[in-house]
């Protein structure tokens, strides 16, 4: 009965930003995502929770295409992305990766300045016609990224200087400026501060206004606290998902209840 | 060969006291290997060493004192008048080995008895003659008090090489009475082992420096008596390059430093970008099944020695480029041999080793900067551009710069395709030579290693070991910052 998903029960009828069927991700030999269906909705906050080794970081960087720089992943399977199916062949990981950002686990500046660090996606897709816009665009990034009071006066000095947090937030910064329609979060609060975690919930939650953001966490707490939807992982399973609310108080799947009561680890 | 028994003889007594020491640790211990403090092997081990080291030590030393001691013994029993005026010291002491040495061959083919080498007199034997037959032959007429020097010479050899092998064999057996008697449960042979192999390894590293130490300083000396015999001014400053031996020689650097920079600097413009365009393309898009073939094809091209890559240029290059840019063609060129072809050629040696180190620190930049990169949208050569070449870049100057110290030494290719002309051109097309190929020049043939002409040999070494070691410095110092980057 479990390994039967139930797709019609993952399949949501509001506004859809991706839709995934029938996914399986193979590292060579290994099945690491079997058979996953799942719709994310736009303008929403999307979770996915499960033990660690489950799978969500690689069905993250299913959505964006980041599974092509690894030689031994296979992918299977259609997702959409806004009904185009991103694994066409006519499809330009360039041009999706722009639409669809992304945090990654660990921080990850580039050896540049702070200020070059953030310029370096919009530069990239022409999105500044002069100086004094790019300039706006960095600081917009960069406030939104909850770190802009610690760098204003030290923009030239290189990213990598920075601590492990603000770091992440620079990452976080960097994601943002490029202002893509799915941001994807792999446990992008992992190195932060309890300060610093609130207020990059507080920027999740205002990029919901406008974007569609998935993130993954290992924090109930903190999926509870951002999400509108959870999808609970577990082997290479999506084991369910549903509302955020729902999930967490009234779990259909009993892997699921013992996942968030402690259970499963 | 005495030396080569006593080596052997060294060797077989420290194996013997190997598997002495090990059996004698197991049965002090009844045979129950847990009782001992150290597995056996170290026991013996122990033992071995204790033989070996100071056994080797003594004859180190004593292979270096020794023709010290017997030469300032001889040379100051020589009477004066062996001395005349038209010789130095140095030279009749080379007489006199070079006669003992003859008569020391004359005795161990059988041409003379060991009676008669050490009582023949000149007054009764052409000693010259006598020697010339059994393949020894000398530049003049042997006198009577070389003649009896170098029979001292060699009884005092006879006498030290047996003093020596005592020494040794005495120092050997010693050290394996010690090792023995102190073998037993209770002693930690595990950790004077370990002592042992750090002092061995400290040696090495010792022989090592100190040999350098001492290129350098012969460099130094002969560079300073140079100077004494030729004005540093000239050497410097002049624009001429002009040896030669009856006196009268312009020895400037310039011309030579000119044309070694010149055929560098062409052949770092042919490798740096070849050597980093294929690096790029090895790390960043070959497919590891291309990678795995085309790397290794490529570090080939390294271990061509230098002299078949000065082949090329003579046989293949200069010609080709002759046929373009020479009479019949634009008219720029006289010969193959030019700053042109050794440039060319230099620089296809230096591929592999730009491309080869360049690939090492590329792969070096972590794996997430480029994640990072294609996540915003970027791509492939964006990224590449962008992210992994200034990451890389302090890198990639280390390697540049030892390349280019490798182009700056190099000479087989020079000395083969630019010719022996030190002249100063602009003109790519002209034959030039470098300071290493100079160099070669003039410590072949008859070289008197009094005249400024040989001298200058070392100064130009000297000039050329500073410029390389300033690169070098640099360059290293650039890589190290480099890696304190990413860890
Ligand atoms: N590059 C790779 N090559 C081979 N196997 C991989 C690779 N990346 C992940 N895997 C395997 O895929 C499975 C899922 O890994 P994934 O990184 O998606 O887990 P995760 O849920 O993100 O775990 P975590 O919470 O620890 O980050 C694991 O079994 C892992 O070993
Ligand atoms: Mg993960």
């Amino acid at each position: 009965m479990y390994d039967l998903p139930q797709t019609d029960s993952h399949v949501i009828h509001e506004d859809l930003k991706v839709r995934a069927r029938d996914v399986q991700v193979y590292y060579g030999a290994t099945h690491a995502i079997k058979d996953v269906s799942v719709d994310i909705a736009d303008k929403t906050v999307t979770a996915f929770i499960g033990p660690s080794g489950c799978g969500k970081s690689t069905f993250l960087r299913c959505i964006n295409r980041m599974n092509d720089t690894i030689d031994v992943a296979r992918i299977e399977g259609d997702i959409l992305l806004d009904g185009e199916d991103i694994y066409d062949p006519a499809v330009d990981p360039v041009q999706l990766r722009a639409r669809v950002g992304m945090v990654f686990q660990k921080p990850n500046p580039f050896p540049k300045s702070i200020y070059d660090n953030v310029a370096y996606g919009p530069k990239i897709h022409g999105m500044a016609k002069t100086k004094s816009d790019l300039d706006d665009i960095v600081e917009r990034a960069l406030r939104r990224g909850a770190i802009w009071e610690e760098v204003k006066d030290r923009l030239l000095e290189p990213g990598t200087g920075l601590s492990g947090g603000q770091q992440q937030r620079l990452c976080i910064a960097r994601a943002v400026a490029t202002e893509p329609e799915v941001l994807l979060m792999d446990e992008p609060c992992s190195a932060l501060d309890p300060i610093a975690t609130a207020q990059v919930e507080e920027l999740i939650d205002e990029l919901r206004q406008n974007y569609s953001v998935v993130i993954v966490t290992h924090s109930m707490q903190q999926a509870a606290r951002v999400s509108q939807k959870t999808a609970f992982f577990h082997l290479g399973n999506l084991v369910e998902y549903g509302d955020t609310g729902q999930i967490f108080t009234n779990p259909q799947d009993p892997r699921t209840e013992s996942y968030i009561t402690g259970r499963i680890g | 060969m005495p030396v080569l028994w006593l080596v052997i003889a060294i060797l077989a007594l420290s194996a013997i006291g190997y598997v002495m020491g090990r059996s004698r640790a197991l049965s002090s211990a009844g045979g129950d290997t847990r009782a001992l403090h150290s597995l056996p092997s170290y026991y013996g081990a122990n033992v071995g060493l204790t033989i070996l080291a100071p056994a080797f030590g003594v004859l180190i030393v004593w292979l270096l004192v020794q023709p010290f001691f017997i030469d300032r013994s001889i040379a100051s029993q020589l009477p004066d008048r062996a001395v005349s005026a038209d010789t130095t010291m140095d030279l009749v002491m080379s007489d006199v080995r070079r006669v003992a040495e003859g008569l020391d061959v004359a005795v161990s083919e059988g041409a003379m008895t060991a009676q008669e080498a050490r009582s023949i007199r000149t007054e009764f034997t052409d000693v010259r003659q006598r020697l010339g037959e059994v393949g020894v032959a000398l530049g003049s007429n042997v006198s009577a008090e070389v003649l009896s020097a170098a029979q001292r010479y060699r009884s005092m050899s006879r006498i030290g090489n047996l003093l020596m092998a005592m020494a040794v064999l005495g120092a050997a057996i010693a050290g394996f009475g010690i090792s023995l008697s102190r073998t037993h449960s209770e002693f930690r042979a595990r950790n004077v082992v370990e002592a042992g192999v750090r002092l061995i390894l400290i040696g090495a590293a010792c022989i090592a420096i100190l040999t350098t130490l001492g290129i350098i300083l012969s460099l130094v000396f002969n560079t300073i008596e140079f100077f004494r015999l030729y004005p540093a001014r000239d050497f410097f400053f002049s624009l001429t390059w002009s040896p030669s031996f009856g006196g009268g020689s312009e020895l400037g650097i310039i011309p030579l430093l000119w044309g070694t920079l010149y055929i560098s600097f062409i052949a770092l413009a042919v490798a740096v970008p070849i050597g980093l365009f294929a690096a790029i393309y090895l790390s960043e898009y070959a497919s590891p099944r291309v990678r795995s073939f085309a790397k290794p094809l490529l570090e080939i091209l390294a271990g061509i020695p230098t002299i078949v890559y000065g082949l090329f240029a003579l046989l293949t290059v200069g010609p080709l480029l002759v046929s373009v840019f020479g009479d019949e063609g634009v008219g720029w060129m006289q010969s193959g041999t030019a700053v042109m072809t050794a440039g060319l050629v230099m620089g296809v040696m230096l591929i592999p080793f730009v491309s080869s180190l360049s690939d090492d620190i590329i792969n070096a930049v972590p794996q997430s900067l480029r994640d990072g990169s294609y996540a915003l949208g970027a791509t492939q050569s964006e990224t590449i551009r962008q992210v992994i070449l200034p990451a890389a870049l302090p890198g990639i100057v280390g390697a540049i710069l030892l390349a280019a110290s490798r182009a700056i030494g190099e000479t087989m290719i020079v000395v083969l395709g630019a010719g022996a002309a030190a002249r100063l051109s602009m003109n790519p097309f002209d034959a030039m030579t470098t300071v290493t190929a100079k160099i070669v020049s003039q410590l072949t043939g008859d070289a008197d290693f009094a005249s400024p002409e040989v001298l200058v040999a070392f100064a130009l070494g000297m000039t050329l070991f500073i410029i390389t070691l300033g690169l070098n410095v640099i360059a290293l110092a650039i890589v190290r910052k480099y890696r304190e980057q990413y860890e």
